[in-house]
């Protein structure tokens, strides 16, 4: 532990200016290998995507998706099906760095820790993103229902960055357990459950095309989830892949 | 092994008496509600409850962020021995608001916000221990517990403003409530004089219980140690 934060300290010492642009260069490292392992194997998108279909599958049975109650749960089966999706995908995503000793690798490498954190949870918003967006046409093609709403969109950006920023951090902690992935759903979803309550909520009134000033407080409330969970997942993080 | 503490054993005859006055001072000294009658009496205990286990669940943040920075085993000891007393004392509150709820809403449960966010506030301590058991390593163990505990200490005001947002029917005695909330009543001076006197009773049972848990982390430290010491 204590030479890798020597290496950071010298390099911070020369400049600030070098210091910051060091950390930005092993942040899009770290995301550029996440992305570029995913592209050669697709195993975590794929699986994540044809997981995702599968839950709105069931929900047409489990909810009887039909047109009067499509208008009012829509935004409800999204955003569980979102939940779900991702829990897979952070569970791969810390399993992948774990298994072969990637992440120790990883801790050795002469970078700041935050880089790692901000570099894995971009990688992942990046997957969630990239399977919320293959969702949501398919769901408004089967549905007919017109999902392309700039608010709807903005609001499924800001629950994500709020899930994921959480979601990093604590599949981080789960990896290192010995129930590992059984672990990870029962960790997250309490701590997300504000998230989920306002991305519905307002995904609910963008849809429903309820006024403006309705809607603000959950917007508002998802934003202040990202600012305080991100701040916080930024100070504990180290503590959390320390040896 | 250490004998208990003098102060510790006085703190057990203070809370003992305690409780026994707050005990009397709900049921006679209180008066009887008029519209709800006697399952209001519930109210004084309820609060104190669900106040244990806030400033529980508070002691264990506050234990985690010192773990954290100091990294003395001592810290942890103390989160979990509060997390341990304000579970219990949340469930007791959760109870008895289902018992009042079943007298003054007519429904044991009701899907209200406040009501749903203590039950996901028990769902998290719930994890907490889960995540306890999962790690033997002591340390990593003390240090998820503590990142832990900070985590879900913060999400809690947070779940809760978003009751604020949403509509609710819970009565707010303390503060401004809201006009659609049912069951809500004016509290006489006595009936405030035995509220008060039941959370710092109830304070008393916290901070005596949290005091004995925390011997007991203790001594449960020295065996482990003295076992691994056999061991060698």
């Amino acid at each position: 532990m204590s030479t890798v934060p020597q290496v950071e300290s010298q390099l911070q010492q020369k400049s600030p200016l070098s210091g910051a642009r060091q950390f930005l260069r092993s942040l899009t490292a770290i995301v550029w290998k996440d992305l570029a392992a995913e592209l050669r194997s697709r195993e975590l998108l794929s699986a994540m995507l044809v997981f995702a279909l599968l839950v709105i599958l069931i929900f047409n049975f489990a909810l009887e998706l039909d047109v009067k109650a499509r208008s009012s749960v829509t935004a409800g089966v999204l955003w569980a099906t979102f939940a779900f999706a991702g829990t897979l995908g952070l569970n791969r995503s810390m399993a992948m760095e774990k298994d072969r000793g990637c992440l120790d690798g990883l801790l050795l490498a002469p970078v700041d820790r935050s880089a790692i954190y901000f570099g894995k949870t971009i990688g992942n918003l990046v997957f969630m993103l990239i399977v919320e967006a293959i969702v949501l046409p398919v769901y408004s093609v089967l549905y007919s229902v017109n999902l392309f709403n700039p608010g709807l969109l903005a609001v499924i950006l800001l629950g994500s960055i709020g899930y994921v920023a959480v979601g990093t951090l604590l599949s981080t902690m789960a990896v290192q357990t010995r129930t590992r992935d059984v672990l990870l759903p029962i960790l997250l979803f309490p701590l997300v459950i504000p998230v989920l309550i306002a991305a519905i909520k307002a995904s609910n009134g963008f849809l429903q095309g309820i006024e403006i000033a309705d809607i603000i407080p959950w917007v508002n409330l998802l934003i202040v989830y990202d600012v305080i969970f991100i701040a916080i997942a930024f100070m504990v993080f180290d503590y959390i892949v320390e040896e | 092994m250490e004998p208990k503490p003098r102060l510790l054993a006085i703190l057990d005859v203070v809370t003992i008496l305690l409780f026994i006055t707050a005990v009397a001072a709900v049921f006679f000294y209180a008066p009887l509600e008029a519209i709800m009658g006697q399952v209001q009496r519930v109210f004084y205990f309820h609060v104190a409850n669900a106040w244990v286990g806030m400033l529980g669940f508070m002691v264990a943040a506050i234990a985690g962020v010192a773990f954290l920075r100091k990294g003395d085993h001592k810290w942890d000891i103390v989160g979990l021995a509060a997390v341990e007393i304000s579970f219990v004392f949340f469930f007791i509150a959760i109870i008895s608001g289902s018992i009042w709820a079943r007298g003054s809403w007519g429904t044991w449960w009701t899907w209200e916000p406040r009501l749903t966010t203590a039950a996901i506030v028990e769902l998290v301590y719930a994890a907490y221990f889960l995540l306890r058991q999962g790690i033997e390593d002591p340390d990593r163990r003390a240090r998820f517990g503590a990142v832990y505990a900070i985590l879900a200490f913060i999400s809690v005001p947070i779940t809760f403003i978003s009751i604020r947002i949403a509509r609710t029917i819970h009565p707010v005695i303390i503060g401004s409530g809201s006009a659609a909330a049912e069951g809500s009543f004016e509290m006489t001076p006595r009936m405030l004089q035995a509220f008060m006197f039941s959370l710092i009773t109830f304070s008393f049972i916290f901070a005596d219980l949290l005091w004995h848990r925390i011997r007991l982390g203790w001594l449960a430290e020295k065996v482990e140690n003295l076992k691994l010491k056999n061991l060698e």
